[in-house]
């Protein structure tokens, strides 16, 4: 199973850093594979996941957003029931875990939506470890409930006024602060990009969502599904789900966003509308410009607000393994729209994207089919940003 | 014999120290960047480092950080870099060293980055975010174009790859003082010294050590354990501060007192 042993993902991952965190990226990756796999470890991570995280999260039968689109049984993976309300927490407990065995003492983060922040400042306050936060001004401006709520568990969020002042420049200051006290830190990366062995080991612990996904429905159903859909930021949520299907005959989807168009400037469709590059330590797909410098991404979510993608992604979509598309900010508030007005469920808008490329994909299948979707995360962070863009949008009811 | 090599050579010989200057190419534009570097081979300088802007700088500090958005903002980028070497080329023999991130010189090709910049008389690159591990592809690149490539040793890298790092370095090797990012800092490691004396002892070839050195006294210290001294920060915070003749006279003038205790006695 990839990646191999440089990290790489046929030409993609690597890592791509300043000599200061080669150790420290190497001492993480040996202390994870000696780690990881011992009873010991995974009884520890089992028993949070259940007691404390509240999984296995349900595989919700959405029969009314089904009936609504007219094609596929939908299925919804509720990773946003999961403790601190998105999947985010898969990941940082268990590199919270993870972090406390190395004898590390304290934890950062990068953040956009503020979901990762908050798992990340959970798990600290849960272990006992100090924590701080990176998180550009625009995203504390957009997601100022996560930021109370991570003040309130105990961490200290720093602003991040540089560039974009969004999650692309949280991750170079938290990259910067990891040079600096790589000693006693642990970098609890929020997806599945950064320098090996990052993506796999975000990958290995987001893949409990579809491992669970897996045997729920075959429980149900005693079937596989034609087709998983998920958001892709850095791409986690995605990965995650698609990982326990990676040797089915079953279609992946990952819906980036398209934010104004992705044919304007203002979009953060990576995988569907960039090339191919090196960024925060990993060889993937990125948005550039012809001279190599990083362009500012877009998107009404600030959880895929990001210029990147995780490495494996690129792989899978240069392998056909998966299919990546995007949908529009416009978009995204109509999904956001059908799945509460449908199912009673406010989405986060990262996750809207995905419940809005349903309405496209739909038409593809019959009732005999079944697709799952990811719900990475719950709508409530959302509201006020969904209240202005649909007062801007005349959309308000 | 590479002008790296030669000019650690003819140092020695005359029991001295390199002085090498960074400052970031196109801050605040191209013009300023050619006097300054005219002026600091001029008053001391051994060897020039010249930045490449990148928009996404993640082992600089603010200062540096700062500098390459000034020039990305004079639309400063690789090429014109590599065309400004050729115009220093032009004027003087002292070895010219660009720093730049790995992605605009991928995006550039590796290839045509290390025959433009042989070209244009440049002698070598430090890539910091391109550990060995990574850097196969450029090395065989480089080494076609005659091109050195300049690897980093930090305090975190240990007894193991510092050997390899001092193995695999071509010109010398570039001993990150810190545990941390760039910047002008007013007190260095406590354990410096020793880290030095301990890398000496590991590698052959020629040793410089630089983030965070910013005064004349600091590298008197550091001088009796190394061949060469960076010193960039304290240089670019000039360069925000100052214009014109003003800030020429000034950085030579540093350039001046940075180098006197280099020159041995
Ligand atoms: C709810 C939610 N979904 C999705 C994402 C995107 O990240 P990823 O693609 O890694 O799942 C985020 C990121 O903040 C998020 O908060």
């Amino acid at each position: 199973m990839l990646p191999d042993r440089h990290g790489r993902y046929g030409r993609y991952g690597g890592r791509f850093v300043p000599e200061t965190l080669m150790p420290a990226l190497l001492e993480l990756e040996e202390a994870y594979r000696t780690i990881h796999r011992t009873g010991e470890f995974r009884q520890e991570l089992a028993w949070y996941l259940k007691d404390y995280v509240g999984r296995p999260t349900p595989l919700y039968f959405a029969r009314h957003l089904s009936a609504e689109l007219g094609g596929p049984q939908i299925y919804i993976k509720r990773e946003d029931l999961a403790h601190t309300g998105a999947h985010k927490i898969n990941n940082t407990l268990g590199q919270g875990l993870l972090a406390r065995r190395m004898g590390k003492t304290r934890l950062i983060a990068e953040t956009g939506a503020g979901q990762h922040g908050v798992a990340t400042a959970t798990v600290a306050a849960l272990l006992g470890l100090s924590c701080d936060i990176y998180m550009g001004t625009e995203d504390i401006r957009r997601q100022r409930l996560n930021v109370i709520r991570m003040n309130l568990l105990g961490a200290k969020v720093v602003p991040v006024e540089s560039g974009s002042r969004t999650l692309k420049d949280a991750m170079n200051e938290a990259i910067r602060d990891w040079v600096t006290n790589v000693r006693h830190t642990h970098y609890v990366l929020g997806s599945v990009g950064g320098p090996h062995p990052y993506p796999m080991i975000v990958r290995d612990f987001q893949a409990v969502i579809g491992r669970e996904a897996r045997g729920q429905l075959r429980r149900r159903t005693g079937k596989l599904p034609q087709c998983l859909v998920a958001c892709v930021g850095g791409g986690s949520n995605a990965m995650g789900l698609f990982h326990a299907f990676r040797d089915e005959a079953v279609r992946f989807v990952g819906v980036e966003a398209a934010g104004h168009g992705v044919d304007t400037h203002h979009h953060s469709a990576t995988l569907v509308a960039g090339s191919v590059g090196v960024l925060h330590g990993a060889f993937s797909y990125l948005l550039q410009d012809p001279w190599g410098n990083i362009q500012e991404a877009h998107s009404l979510a600030p959880g895929l607000d990001y210029p990147g993608v995780g490495p494996e992604h690129a792989w899978f979509k240069d392998q056909g393994r998966a299919e990546y598309v995007a949908v529009t900010d416009t978009e995204a508030l109509e999904g956001f729209n059908l799945l509460s007005r449908t199912e009673g469920i406010l989405p986060a808008l990262e996750s809207a994207h995905a419940i809005a490329y349903l309405r496209r994909l739909a038409p593809e299948y019959t009732a005999d089919d079944i697709v799952i979707v990811n719900l990475s995360g719950r709508g409530d962070k959302d509201v006020d940003a969904v209240a202005e863009a649909m007062e801007v949008s005349g959309a308000a009811h | 014999m590479p002008r790296i090599d030669r000019v650690f050579k003819q140092l020695k010989a005359k029991g001295e120290k390199a002085l090498i200057p960074f400052i970031t190419a196109g801050d605040p534009d191209l013009a300023t960047t050619r006097a300054l570097a005219l002026e600091m081979a001029a008053r001391g300088a051994d060897i020039l480092e010249l930045g490449v802007p990148f928009s996404d700088p993640l082992a600089d500090g603010p200062t540096i950080q700062a500098a390459s958005l000034r020039a990305m903002q004079g639309g400063v980028h690789l090429e014109n870099v590599l065309n400004l070497a050729g115009e220093l080329r032009a004027q003087t023999q002292i070895p010219l060293i660009l720093m730049g991130y790995y992605n605009p010189i991928l995006q550039y090709g590796l290839e045509r980055t290390a025959t433009e910049a042989a070209a244009n008389g440049v002698d070598g690159f430090i890539i910091p975010d391109l550990p060995p591990e990574e850097a196969g592809p450029w090395r065989v690149a480089a080494a076609k174009a005659k091109i050195a490539t300049i690897f980093l040793a930090a305090p975190t890298s240990g007894a193991e790859r510092i050997r390899t790092l001092g193995r695999l370095t071509k010109g010398f090797l570039y001993y990150v003082s810190v545990t941390g990012i760039t910047g002008a800092r007013t007190e260095l490691p406590l354990d410096l010294v020793e880290s030095l004396k301990e890398v000496r002892s590991l590698v052959k070839c020629p040793l410089a050590v630089g983030f965070g050195i910013s005064t004349p006294e600091q590298v008197a210290g550091l001088a009796p354990y190394v061949d060469g001294v960076v010193v960039g920060s304290a240089i670019v915070q000039r360069v925000a501060r100052l214009r014109g003749q003003e800030l020429i006279q000034e950085v030579g003038d540093f350039i001046a007192a940075l180098k006197a205790p280099l020159r041995g006695n």
